[in-house]
């Protein structure tokens, strides 16, 4: 099928629109657009990061799984307590993948849930004299952790818990860093405030701890690499990449971090930031106070990886821009064998992304790479900052959508038609059924990593994979077979 | 009198970002802009214009208080 012009992206978001409610529908307009390459702005166009309508299928996540799940979850010796009743920490418990080295139990608690299992009484009476237990049990249990983070689920907020009064006593009782986070659930509208308030709690509680310690060695080329939640192992391949060209990774936010590392960054000379959308907060404070200044890379695709690693070299000096152009010819032979490979089985495929802060616009180059278009992409808890990055990235009159939802994003696809859809795990099942191919784009579904030219030979055999499954042909879909208009009334009536 | 930070981009012009807004504007035009004087008028390139006491030239980068004269169009 061949692209769609403006006008027919148009009426197809109109077409999409009528079947809600005159309300809902004046308030989702506002949420879907038809990019315009012209635009310097996307308030212009979008709205984004608002609360999401009552009835519709929303993807979204709460403030929690933003802080738990995202910032504070990967960093991996310090022991972060779900507090509130205990489905919230079981069910989120190691599925975005966020890979460690250590020994899990031991000197590593990433994959482990450590949790307070509130029951009524501790809704009744309060749970702080649970929480300091709990602490005081953690010490004797795990002596080789190295600090706790209270994670704060929406009874804390509603019952009003003081945890940072129990944190400050516990932190010294156990000498260890501990981080009361107020990211009750039902803060905000989407998990994005999470990120903010475990930015935050970073900047508050952790932060600050080794002002006025000079004793860590420091070299004119530190840096941190802020936002790469290390899933699959993303954050290795990144890291060998910068340190090739003679850079010092001194700290990882957060994916295979720790405590260490995050008290250390303020020490560095540049912050290296992946995803914008959930640690922009940090490296904004970082810029003022520490005056450390921060740029934004992209590690997708040999195109995009060239780019960022020209761009980061360009802020120190000669050695570094050599060790840039060195890094990059050195992989070259083997990207260019991956693109040689994968391009023709892949070339002219369309995708439609829909994932969370920064893959929307980041794996676009990526499947440019291979020879794909992306037609459709969006975010579920983006801000208008976000927006304004995307625009440039995307083609003209290709949709973007902010907070699909579930109707909005099946019936963009039957009518899109592309090839391969890449989004989170409650959309995955769907769209198989409904015969297209899907890439969970949230955790690379059980693959990766992604990030630079170790994950792109990954990324395009997992795409080709998909892809060119034979298994798409044996999917018989009640629209697609000859008596399909019988089956659809049957299912009206 | 949204909270302001300001920086310096790599051109040296001043970058504007209110985080409750996820408004991320350059500086079109500084009122007084120098080392003993800065504030007073700043327009954005969205047309918006925004107030600061007139004080001796900040640091940047810097969080400072704001007053929103006009949202622009």
């Amino acid at each position: 099928m061949a692209a769609l012009t403006k006008e027919e992206t148009e009426a197809l978001i109109q077409e999409v629109l009528e079947i809600y409610p005159e309300q809902a529908r004046k308030d989702r307009a506002k949420h879907l657009a038809v990019n315009d390459q012209s635009l310097e702005k996307s308030n212009k166009c979008i709205t984004s990061n608002r609360k999401s309508l009552p009835g519709t299928m929303t993807i979204r996540g709460c403030a929690y799984a933003g802080s738990k799940g995202v910032v504070w979850g990967p960093i991996k010796d310090m022991i972060h307590i779900s507090h509130g009743p205990v489905g919230c920490g079981q069910y989120s418990r190691a599925g975005r993948r966020n890979y460690y080295v250590g020994t899990t139990g031991v000197n590593a608690f990433g994959t482990r849930n450590f949790t307070s299992d509130f029951q009524e009484k501790d809704i009744v009476f309060g749970g702080d004299k649970k929480l300091a237990k709990i602490m005081t049990e953690i010490e004797a249990l795990f002596p080789l952790h190295k600090g706790i983070s209270i994670q704060s689920e929406c009874p804390i907020g509603l019952i009003g818990d003081d945890i940072e009064a129990v944190a400050k006593k516990a932190n010294k009782e156990i000498g260890k860093p501990v981080v009361p986070v107020r990211c009750e659930g039902f803060r905000g509208v989407s998990q994005s405030l999470g990120h903010h308030i475990a930015n935050d709690a970073i900047r508050d509680w952790v932060l600050e701890n080794r002002d006025g310690d000079d004793s860590f060695p420091t070299t004119p080329y530190d840096v941190a690499v802020i936002g790469d939640y290390n899933i699959g192992g993303d954050a290795w391949a990144s890291r060998t990449l910068l340190e090739e060209m003679g850079l010092r990774v001194v700290a990882q936010w957060s994916g295979d971090g720790t405590i260490a590392e995050m008290e250390k960054t303020p020490k560095v000379k540049l912050n290296l930031i992946h995803c914008y959308r959930s640690m922009n907060y940090i490296a904004r404070h970082m810029e003022e106070k520490y005056k450390i200044p921060w740029i934004e890379y992209n590690f997708f695709g040999p195109t995009k990886i060239a780019e960022s690693l020209r761009k980061i070299a360009a802020l120190f000096d000669e050695t570094i821009q050599a060790g840039a152009e060195r890094v990059i010819a050195k992989y070259q032979a083997e990207y260019e064998a991956v693109i040689a490979k994968y391009k023709p089985r892949l070339q002219g495929k369309r995708v439609m992304l829909y994932v969370g802060g920064l893959r929307p616009r980041h794996v676009i180059g990526a499947y440019e790479d291979l020879g794909m278009e992306v037609v459709g992409t969006g975010y579920e808890f983006g801000h208008n900052d976000d927006y304004d990055r995307t625009i440039k990235e995307m083609g003209n009159a290709t949709l973007i959508y902010d907070d699909v939802t579930g109707y909005e994003f099946e019936e963009f696809v039957k009518r899109v038609k592309p090839d391969l859809i890449g989004s989170g795990i409650k959309e995955k099942y769907i769209f198989q059924k409904m015969g297209i191919p899907f890439r969970q784009m949230h955790s690379w579904d059980y693959s990766g990593p992604y990030h630079g030219y170790d994950g792109f030979a990954i990324f395009a055999r997992d795409m080709d994979m998909t892809l060119n499954n034979p298994c798409w042909k044996q999917v018989n879909v009640p629209w697609k077979t000859a008596d399909s208009s019988k089956v659809a009334v049957a299912a009206g009536a | 009198m949204p909270n302001v930070m300001l920086k310096k981009n790599t051109e040296g012009k001043l970058v504007f970002y209110v985080p409750k807004k996820d408004l991320e504007e350059v500086a079109e035009s500084v009122e007084f802009d120098s080392p003993e004087k800065w504030g007073g008028e700043v327009v954005l390139s969205d047309g918006s214009t925004y107030y600061f006491e007139p004080q001796p030239q900040p640091d940047f980068p810097v969080t400072l208080r704001a007053k929103r004269l006009d949202s622009g169009e």
